[in-house]
């Protein structure tokens, strides 16, 4: 009996519940039941730490200041917990020798020795190369807004090797250890989508905003904006930029003028959603029910149109990341975009079309491997959020 | 009739709406309500019915200065003040908004889907300042909301949790919490189950008496009218053909429009054969209405001159209380 | 006379996020040919669902009851799995028409084709043939300048007639059955009481079955023979309409009736029926009537199902506390 009531208790709770809801609520219980969808969140917070802390995670520093000399082209150096000489605790790694003399013709061979006293162990939390967080260091054209801030300074990582090299991803042409590329190429990535999504989001909610709530010959006007904006070819736009840029910029602020550049040609579609929402929106009786009270017209974009469109903008604005970084990494790529020491995955990928890159050194093409996951994982989770986007509409099974 | 009792005096006013295919075409204007003069008493339940495109809901909008008036005069007597709707200042407005109020036809659409029902019955208070603290507009909406049958905790959810009747209540609260005099109620209870319009109908006229309201009840819906209003105005294509109490009108009805129409309502009982008149063709198009009277084309038996389109159309008053529009007047 | 149309123990549920809904419980009905039967109800009763069911056209979440049997023409058409089988009975030996004419049409194509189209699926006759029949039909249903019409798009036709046009469509393939799923109440009173007589006309002529599907209790009353009341999934109560009309039994018919505005006592209080329409998350054990009855008994109400009974000839009814007392 006493089972039963308790029962009557959480169901009268649990409906109770459903009907206080606020729409957030009910967006993320739904988004919760989406397995596929949970699981790429997953995957995505991951990549966002990775990014965030790349830094603190990498163990060395991905410019030419922290190559290593000794380990060029280097295949990836996976630890081990486990070799014929016995089992460590600690994760270790071969010492690499290298010989050259005249029965190799003068060039470098590395041979792996393996004894258990030339091992070297992988330390938790070692000290190493300096970095920065929370640093700004701002040149933009004129001296009179550059500025910087100091930041906090660490030196800690996460992981370090006793001796020598420990590179998880293997090193590049100049030394530079692919695995700290990597993360880097992340941080960047995710920043440049952020301040293009940024961007394209304020001017997308301003111009659609004003285009869909006042319609008429307002709507006529910026509709045809948006068209002209939208069909800029972004590779000729590019390449002229390319060329106007001067070359004394740093390139921190190429990377600010490459991700403003994205938002502002990424805004037409965007804006044209949110005119498409706030036209159907609009007509909706419980406006007209507002306007009969005499609420301004900010009372009811505020209080009734943004609310029932913030779930499908929180939509379209994961769906866009996507595209700001692929678009980034194209750009890069055919060397429109940043440039090197910058990270990024378009960068990474130059140095990877050489030939005998292709052929021999296999572990240039790892970082895409992330990529592909990271972007994956917007889209999944974009995907998710969508079908759980109108907690008021029922979902099809 | 007594200036003081009316409420609302409406003269002769027509409502156009222009309308453009795109913006280099031609402008065409659709008169959707055409020299329409109602008078409406304090305290009293007019009813307005018609069919689709008769120009009800248009009209209703119109006297609530949510449809620009492009002529006639439409005057509200509250006590001591009066207030010309078709030359009303701002701070008038404003005003106005707070004596009368509308309620929706479909109460899915009419509430807010992201605001709690709380906030949505609040929202006139705090848009037209009419409380100051929250605790003023707390109290005043728990008040309405118990005359509207809501309880507390309803107060708290969302929209998604109550069904047609409950919505619609929520409605009728929102319209009433800023104390309005006039209720236009649009097709009220048209989208609700038979057993929860009479809930809503019972709801609306106790509320009459409770709060003094006066009531312009649209519907196409005659018997609902039948039962519950005092006066009965009968549209078709932007005109009104004809105004009675509503007794006098089921009982007597003079315009062939309202004789079709009375004679088309399905009776409950099986026994009863239909003998609804029929009325041949389609409505006009209201861009392109007949002359003189419009019933004309469809009338089931105009003279010779009402064919021609020699009558102009105007409402003479053939009882007291009882007005037809001369057309059908002169048939008889 | 064989049944036209028998339904057995129809069992509808919908799986959903929430759960598995039941829709329909326990319907059974019966058609003759030259009949019209309503099935009468407020939202939520599962009427629609009720008459797709005869046409599998449920969303794909229905779920049907193992001893669910829809047998049309001594066929169980529930059985129906293939393509070809299904194509028989959608559009061939049954059609049916909706409530909004204006979504019964693609807007892009003109009416002609549309049911010409209609009509080259379900029959072996030339293209030419079916052009003729069709402006045979539209001229049947009373649309004046048929072969006019017959080249326009949907959209140019006013209500009443776009109504009438998909009657025409409906007809021409000259089904048995007949579902007509609100067909009148997005429509103009006086329109709809020239739809109805054309409904009657065309049963009569074509010696069609007609299930009307409507909540108006008025129009039941002009256009059917018998009716069948349901709330909540289950039939309440059903029989001839006079009979039903005249002499209601079940407390929820009963409400119907008195909740009506009557025209010929405009001083009699309206009568709603008390309480809401339970939500078919939550659904009322035993009689599903029995949170708003009047007569309501604990205990015997709330514990069993009644089953529909007879209460008269042509008439059933399915409350304990009616057959209790007879």
């Amino acid at each position: 009996m006493e089972a039963k009531i308790q029962n009557i208790h959480k169901d009268i709770k649990a409906k109770e519940a459903y009907f206080s809801a606020t729409q957030f609520q009910l967006i993320y219980a739904r988004f919760r039941s989406n397995r596929s969808a949970m699981i790429a969140g997953l995957f995505l917070l991951i990549m966002i730490l990775l990014g965030v802390f790349a830094d603190f995670i990498s163990p060395y520093d991905p410019t030419i200041a922290g190559r290593d000399k000794d380990y060029e082209h280097g295949a990836p150096q996976i630890p081990l917990f486990w070799d014929d000489n016995g089992f460590s605790l600690r994760p270790f790694l071969y010492t690499l020798e290298r010989y050259r003399g005249k029965d190799t013709n003068f060039r470098w061979v590395y041979t792996l020795n393996k004894e258990k006293e030339k091992r070297r162990y992988v330390y938790l939390f070692p000290k190493g190369w300096k970095h920065k967080a929370l640093a700004f260091n701002v040149n933009l054209p004129g001296k009179k807004f550059d500025f910087k801030i100091p930041g906090f300074t660490f030196e800690r990582h996460l992981f370090g090797i006793d001796s020598g090299g420990i590179h998880l991803f293997g090193t590049d042409k100049a030394g530079k250890d692919i695995f700290s590329r990597t993360l880097h190429a992340i941080y960047i990535s995710l920043a440049v989508g952020t301040i293009g999504v940024f961007i394209a989001f304020v001017l997308a909610l301003i111009i659609g905003g004003i285009s869909g709530y006042f319609g008429g010959w307002i709507d006529g006007v910026m509709q045809m904006i948006t068209d002209t904006v939208r069909v800029i070819p972004p590779i000729p736009l590019f390449m002229v930029l390319a060329s106007f840029a001067p070359p004394e910029w740093s390139s921190e602020t190429r990377f600010f003028f490459i991700a403003c550049i994205l938002g502002l040609i990424g805004w037409p579609t965007l804006a044209r959603r949110v005119r498409t929402h706030l036209l159907s929106e609009r007509s909706q009786e419980y406006v007209l029910a507002a306007k009969l009270c005499g609420a301004s017209p900010s009372h009811i974009i505020s209080r009734h149109l943004l609310p029932s469109f913030t779930s499908y903008i929180i939509v379209d604005l994961v769906i866009s990341f996507p595209y700001m970084v692929l678009s980034e990494t194209a750009l890069s790529f055919i060397g429109l975009g940043l440039r090197e020491p910058v990270n990024s995955l378009g960068v990474l990928l130059q140095n990877a079309t050489r030939a005998d890159v292709l052929l021999n050194y296999q572990w240039y093409f790892i970082p895409v491997i992330f990529f592909i996951v990271l972007v994956l994982s917007f889209v999944f989770v974009g995907d998710g959020l969508r079908d759980s986007a109108d907690p008021y509409k029922v979902l099809k099974k | 009739m007594n200036s003081d009792q009316n409420l609302i005096a409406i003269k002769n006013i027509s409502v156009d709406f222009s309308f453009q295919e795109n913006f280099l075409s031609k402008k065409q204007k659709i008169q959707a309500v055409k020299n329409v003069s109602l008078n409406i008493k304090k305290g009293s339940f007019v009813g307005l019915v018609g069919e689709s495109g008769s120009g009800k809901t248009t009209l209703g909008r119109a006297i609530l200065a949510a449809n620009k008036i492009s002529s006639g005069k439409v005057i509200f007597h509250d006590g001591d003040k009066d207030y010309d709707l078709t030359n009303i200042s701002k701070q008038e407005l404003k005003e106005y908004r707070k004596k009368a109020q509308l309620i929706f036809q479909d109460p899915y659409s009419a509430l807010s889907p992201r605001m709690t029902v709380r906030d949505i019955i609040a929202e006139p208070l705090e848009v037209m300042k009419i409380t100051n603290t929250r605790e003023e507009t707390d109290k005043r909406v728990r008040e309405i909301a118990s005359k509207c049958r809501l309880n507390l905790e309803h107060l708290r959810r969302y929209p998604h949790a109550f069904s047609g009747g409950q919505r619609q209540r929520i409605s009728i609260a929102r319209a009433l919490v800023s104390n309005p005099k006039f209720i236009v109620a649009d097709e009220s209870v048209a989208a609700l189950d038979v057993s929860i319009q009479a809930d809503i109908l019972n709801l609306l006229k106790s509320l009459r008496k409770e709060l003094n309201l006066t009531y312009l009840f649209i519907s196409h819906d005659l018997s609902v009218v039948a039962h519950v209003c005092d006066v009965v105005a009968v549209m078709y294509l932007g005109h009104i053909v004809e105004i009675a109490p509503s007794r006098e009108l089921f009982k007597n009805p003079r315009h062939s429009y309202t004789k079709a129409l009375l004679s088309s309502i399905p009776s409950i009982d099986p026994e009863k054969q239909s003998n609804a008149i029929e009325l041949k063709g389609e409505i006009p198009s209201a861009m392109n209405p007949p002359s003189g009277c419009v019933f004309r084309t469809r009338c089931p038996n105009p003279t010779h001159d009402c064919k021609e389109g020699n009558i102009e159309m105007g409402l003479i008053e053939v009882n007291p209380g009882h007005w037809v529009d001369q057309c059908c007047v002169n048939c008889k | 006379m064989t049944d036209l149309l028998n339904i057995h123990n129809l069992k509808v549920e919908f799986d959903t996020d929430e759960g598995r809904i039941l829709a329909v419980d326990n319907v059974i009905l019966k058609l003759q040919e030259g009949q019209i039967l309503g099935l009468v109800g407020e939202s939520g009763s599962g009427k629609s669902v009720t008459a797709k069911s005869i046409m599998q056209l449920n969303a794909e979440n229905a779920v049907y009851g193992d001893n669910s049997k829809i047998v049309l023409e001594g066929q169980d058409v529930l059985k129906f799995k293939e393509n070809q089988d299904l194509k028989v009975i959608r559009g061939g030996k049954v059609s049916m028409i909706f409530q909004e004419p204006m979504a019964s049409f693609a807007p892009a194509i003109t009416i002609g084709d549309q049911m010409v189209e209609l009509l080259l699926l379900h029959k072996k006759i030339s293209k030419e043939k079916a052009k003729s029949t069709s402006i045979d039909m539209l001229d049947r249903v009373g649309i004046a300048d048929a072969d006019k019409r017959f080249k326009q798009y949907a959209f140019e036709l006013s209500g009443g007639m776009r109504q009438r046009a998909m009657i025409a469509m409906a007809l021409s393939t000259m089904p048995k059955l007949l579902l007509a799923d609100e067909p009148t109440t997005a429509l103009d009173v006086t329109i709809q009481a020239q739809v109805i007589d054309l409904i009657k006309d065309i049963v009569t002529e074509y010696k069609m079955g007609v299930i009307f599907i409507t909540h108006d209790l008025s129009v039941i009353a002009q256009t059917v023979d018998y009716v069948a009341v349901m709330y909540l999934g289950t039939i309440v109560e059903s029989g001839s309409v006079r009979e039903i009309i005249s002499n209601p039994k079940h407390p929820y018919t009963q409400g119907l009736i008195e909740a009506l505005p009557d025209l010929n006592n405009l001083d009699k209080p309206l009568k709603p029926i008390l309480g809401d329409i339970p939500s078919p998350l939550e659904r009322p054990t035993g009689c599903v009537f029995h949170t708003r009855c009047k007569l309501f008994e604990s205990g015997v109400c709330d514990n069993a199902v009644p089953p529909l009974s007879e209460y008269e000839k042509e008439h059933t009814v399915a409350c304990f506390k009616v057959n209790n007392n007879e």
